[in-house]
């Protein structure tokens, strides 16, 4: 599975939005997610790609294409 | 039994409030992980006491002012018993003395335990709890010097006012994923870190106690029990468990 389908997989099913309404300029506020999801979103991206994303780089991810960036640029 | 399937961690539940609160929770059905940090023939015989009456129970050592220990306690759980629902933060010192006397270091052990622990605890338990999607019980052991205040316990009551502010947060914080946080401040309840206490002033806190007794580890267990089970709408609150001593 690529990357951009397995990030989307894992935001459909943390923020339980359907796949197909993800586009790379979904913004987290399209998907009415709080603060609170953000982090579970992050916990959940840690531990499938085995990394850690810091507070500061967390502040710079808007969009779902954004968080496919950062992944890719990581793994 | 209300707590059947369910599991918990207490923290310094070797004596005093935290063996009767391991007890009493697993008496209720939850398999319980018994926190001690020096003494484990006292957590060990927590650990007999449940398994005589057909409980769950292991003694896991941890210091909760080393957050990495404390990873590892809440790892325990998830180990032996594949999950985590209930927290008890009990694990307490204290190092009394006059602010004039009070040396730095009474001060910051006091604070590394009672209020630090606190937070490495939560801190570790919160990843499985979100991850587990299932809600889950925090209660937090303050104590009325963290209201009222004490002569003689300037650390032990700014932790623990530390822990009731810091008890209202986290409710306010994890509320949307039906986790909830709460707070018990026992007052004078007979325990050996009251035990050292002379004559005196247990007769002068007696006075002052209107239902006219001091209070036994049990007392406080039974409210935690509650905060930990039926209490499903219950967040945020500090229950004071005192016989009226802080009013």
């Amino acid at each position: 599975m690529s990357i951009e389908a397995k990030v989307k997989g894992i935001i459909a099913d943390q923020l339980e939005v359907a796949v197909g309404n993800l586009s790379l300029n979904t913004t987290f506020e399209d998907i009415d997610a709080d603060s609170l999801d953000i982090v579970e979103l992050v916990m959940a991206l840690e531990e499938e790609f085995d990394l850690e994303i810091s507070d500061r780089e967390i502040e710079n991810i808007n969009t779902v294409g954004d968080i496919i960036t950062y992944i890719k640029s990581k793994v | 039994m209300e707590l059947a399937g369910k599991t918990a961690v207490v923290t310094g539940a070797s004596r005093g409030i935290g063996r009767a609160t391991a007890i009493a929770l697993a008496q209720a059905g939850a398999a319980v992980i018994v926190n001690f940090s020096q003494n484990e023939t006292a957590a060990e015989e927590v650990r007999k006491n449940i398994e005589a009456f057909g409980g769950r129970a292991v003694a896991v050592k941890a210091d909760v002012a080393d957050y990495s220990q404390c990873e590892a306690l809440v790892q325990s759980s998830i180990d032996h018993f594949n999950r985590i629902d209930i927290l008890v933060n009990n694990a307490g010192i204290t190092r009394d003395n006059l602010l004039t006397r009070m040396k730095m270091e009474e001060w910051q052990e006091v604070i590394d335990t009672n209020l630090n622990g606190v937070y490495n605890c939560c801190r570790a338990v919160l990843r499985p709890l979100l991850k587990q999607k299932s809600g889950g019980r925090i209660i937090n052991v303050a104590s009325v010097a963290g209201i009222c205040g004490n002569s003689g316990q300037a650390n032990y009551a700014a932790a623990k006012g530390g822990v009731i502010a810091f008890t209202r947060t986290l409710a306010k914080e994890i509320g949307s994923r039906n986790i909830t946080v709460n707070a018990v401040a026992p007052g004078f309840i007979e325990t050996e870190m009251t035990d050292v206490l002379g004559e005196q002033v247990k007769a002068e806190v007696l006075s002052r106690i209107a239902l006219g007794r001091l209070g036994q580890p049990e007392d406080v267990a039974a409210v935690i029990l509650f905060l930990a089970s039926s209490a499903e709408y219950v967040t945020g609150q500090v229950i004071a468990v005192d016989g009226s001593l802080s009013l």
